[in-house]
């Protein structure tokens, strides 16, 4: 055996060894930033699945027309103005004979059933006005307190002082249970209204559209200006020129400024100086084009220079312009690079809140926005204020609320996918 | 793609050149008042009709900046805060044109609570000075110095108190609850000190700073704006003490508990009492040039000083506030009809 190869025997099990540590860490780390994730997800889906379902009660009201105060022949106008709540009221005291304790009472009329259920009542009545004067069983949706109970988040077994449901209220809920009038159902007051301060009344579409319209205008605002100033630096802008290495430099900086600053920046320019109205879509999609911007110009940077040279110089050999090699050739085959990149711009920007603060997008809103110029909320700060509300009933709802937006993130991040595998090219 | 770039930038030079009428209120200022103006906005536009109002947290002292800033219809109308305007606030305001409305909402506790697997905590607010502030005053030589905070177990400060290290979460210095809890408890128990009480008059400054300094050594864990953090965290460590709003702990009362303070235990009762040492009272300024120009300011008004608003049993109680005694409800809801301008503090 000559020399060499006894150093080289003598060193292999040691070099064995350490590669095999290596793909042990590697292993580990991979296991530990798995563990991590399931840890999140496993957390919110186990909070925030129960949301999709809510409590609702059966209760027999009468619908006495001296007690509503109109009668089935009135006009909607009347029918609108008639004493529901008082309905409801006379109703629960008949379910429930013999509360006559007054805090007892109260808990009956206010605690119960939602604050809605007057409103519940009134657009079943106005939907069907010959209901007047009958005895009708109608679903309504649980107070928050109950639903939470139902739910199994309220330990019965604790003394009575530590539970926000009581003794009296558990033997209403009991006899609600045994005759099949407390039921959970698909939560679909969730999904198609805004912000309420009844976590039960509470919904995430206005949030959802306020995003929606945000992300709108962001898009409309950067894509074109971010694909122009992309082709401009990369096949028109003179090379080695000291101002275009400049701004070279500056957008890639400006990329990594925290978003804070581009709040700060969009009070002070587009609300202060411009006077765009606070609050709006409009403003929080100005502020989030202007983050969104270099994310997008560097991405399309990168996919024009992949396209290889020889397909601008056939373009040039076949006599077409410089505009025409952009617009026919180079353009369309960096576009899959481009909206890929746009999307996880936009993904980016979808989860932002710090901005937004200072926008004023930080705020209660109830009604579902229209248009870029209403007043809206968006996702992100929607879960955030949930999570500092006092309700408990809240704590799911914020967990559902991520729930929607990881959905529309993954969405996201899976169109990027696929628009890259379809179109995607080896050179 | 060109063509609505094109639109949305003749929209924002539209929008720019007027500051047009609106015709939903919209309210900023203190967190703590946010749960409270929320629900009385939610309820006026579901009992009028009107456009539900924009309610915004921007904490007190950041809504009385936006609110004082200018009269303009682009101006916020309403300003909830966790304590009473400030004299240069009142001046800013006027020096632009803004007649504020004062209407005193209700009152807010301030709870001293520890996990329900612990035991009760009774505690002064003086015991609570020691505990917390940066320096404590130390008689030596029959002189009284100012020394770094030794103490590291409640023990320490009083044989009366549990054997525990001390460690309390409480909020970080933006928030009104801070303020609130500085002045409440720190400036009161420091007062108990006649040398330093004596500062008051001669040294403001230095008075201020003795007694609205808490500890930086770890004891004190600003944990975060978010109440909800600090009943978690306390459930979790039940050695821990933390400082939150009375609503947090009215909804978690299956976890934590209220510390009696200076012999009187937290309960609604005694909040609404004035019993309860720690309370504050929660304010609405209403901006007075936009009553008639914005739609539904008036009903707002109405709707927050209905009985079943602020009332004894009214929705704002059930959220956690405090009513206020029934003749200074008449007095503020006679002050937010007739619109009465605050003129001085």
């Amino acid at each position: 055996m000559s020399n060499a190869t006894a150093i080289v025997k003598a060193g292999l099990t040691k070099r064995y060894a350490r590669e095999r540590r290596f793909r042990l860490f590697g292993l580990v780390s991979i296991v530990i930033s798995l563990s991590f994730l399931a840890a999140l997800l496993i957390t919110i889906f186990a909070q925030g699945l129960p949301a999709l379902r809510q409590t609702y009660i059966q209760l027999p009201v009468n619908l006495d027309p001296a007690l509503l105060a109109v009668n089935a022949s009135d006009s909607p106008e009347l029918l609108q103005k008639a004493k529901y709540a008082k309905a409801i009221e006379a109703a629960l005291i008949e379910r429930f004979p013999g509360v006559t304790d007054r805090k007892q009472k109260m808990a009956l009329i206010r605690g119960l059933l939602s604050k809605s259920a007057d409103n519940e009542l009134k657009s079943q009545v106005l939907a069907n006005p010959k209901l007047i004067g009958s005895q009708q069983n109608f679903w309504f949706l649980a107070n928050d307190d109950i639903d939470t109970y139902i739910k199994g988040n309220i330990d019965r077994s604790l003394p009575e002082a530590d539970r926000r449901i009581k003794d009296f209220q558990l033997a209403w809920l009991d006899d609600l249970e045994a005759k099949g009038q407390i039921e959970k159902r698909f939560n679909t007051v969730f999904f198609t209204s805004g912000d309420s301060r009844e976590p039960e009344q509470a919904g995430v579409l206005g949030a959802l559209m306020g995003s929606f319209y945000t992300m709108f205008v962001t898009l409309a605002l950067s894509f074109p200006l971010a694909v122009a100033a992309a082709i401009y630096l990369e096949e028109f802008a003179p090379k080695n020129n000291p101002l275009v290495d400049f701004i070279e430099v500056n957008i890639n900086n400006l990329a990594a400024v925290p978003s804070i600053v581009f709040g700060l920046l969009g009070l002070a320019v587009f609300i202060q100086f411009f006077g765009v109205p606070r609050s709006t879509p409009l403003v929080g999609g100005l502020v989030l084009s202007l983050q969104t911007l270099p994310i997008i110009i560097i991405a399309a940077r990168a996919a024009l220079k992949a396209v290889p040279p020889s397909i601008r110089q056939a373009a040039y050999g076949m006599g077409a312009s410089r505009m025409q090699t952009v617009f026919h050739h180079t353009l369309p085959l960096a576009m899959p690079g481009i909206l890929t990149g746009t999307i996880l711009g936009m993904a980016h920007a979808l989860g932002e809140t710090a901005p937004l603060l200072m926008v004023g997008m930080v705020a209660f809103i109830m009604s579902v926005p229209e248009g870029i110029t209403d007043p809206a909320t968006i996702l992100p700060v929607q879960i955030y204020l949930w999570s500092d509300s006092p309700e408990r009933a809240f704590v799911e709802k914020t967990s559902a609320a991520i729930i929607v937006l990881l959905f529309f993130l993954i969405l996201m991040n899976l169109l990027a996918v696929l628009l890259r595998k379809k179109f995607e090219r080896r050179w | 793609m060109k063509k609505l770039s094109m639109a949305i930038a003749v929209s924002l030079l539209t929008v720019a050149g007027v500051a047009q009428a609106r015709d939903n209120i919209e309210i900023v200022g203190s967190s703590t008042v946010y749960p409270f103006s929320t629900m009385v906005a939610e309820n006026f536009a579901k009992n009028s009709g009107n456009v539900a109002p924009k309610v915004e947290s921007t904490g007190t002292g950041g809504g009385m900046k936006l609110f004082c800033a200018s009269a303009g219809a682009e101006s916020p109308d309403m300003t909830g805060a966790s304590r009473r305007i400030k004299e240069t606030e009142l001046a800013d305001c006027k020096k632009n044109g803004i007649t504020p409305v004062e209407i005193k909402m209700g009152y807010d506790g301030i709870a001293i609570a520890n996990s329900k697997k612990a035991p009760n905590f009774k505690i002064t607010r003086k015991q609570l000075f020691l505990a917390l502030a940066k320096t404590v005053p130390v008689e030596k030589d029959g002189k009284v110095e100012m020394i770094a905070n030794p103490y590291k177990n409640w023990k320490d400060i009083d044989a009366s108190l549990p054997d525990e290290p001390i460690e309390v979460l409480g909020p970080p210095p933006t928030s009104g609850t801070r303020d609130a809890f500085v002045e409440l408890v720190m400036d009161a128990g420091c007062k108990e000190f006649p040398s330093i009480k004596a500062l008051e008059k001669t040294d403001e400054k230095q008075f201020k700073g003795i007694c609205g300094s808490m500890r930086e050594d770890g004891k004190y864990i600003e944990a975060g704006e978010n109440d909800n953090l600090i009943v978690q965290k306390l459930d979790a460590n039940p050695k821990a003490v933390g400082i939150f709003g009375f609503s947090f702990l009215e909804q978690n009362e299956d976890k934590v508990k209220g510390a009696n303070v200076d012999g009187v235990d937290i309960s609604f009762d005694n909040i609404a009492s004035g019993k309860y040492p720690v309370s504050r009272p929660l304010f609405l300024y209403v901006k007075k040039e936009h009553v008639g120009s914005v739609k539904g300011i008036e009903e707002f008004l109405a709707e927050l000083t209905s009985d079943e608003a602020w009332g004894d049993t009214g929705y704002l109680t059930e959220k956690g506030m405090i009513p206020m005694p029934q003749d200074e409800r008449d007095s503020f809801a006679e002050a937010a009809k007739s619109l009465k301008a605050l003129e001085a503090l």
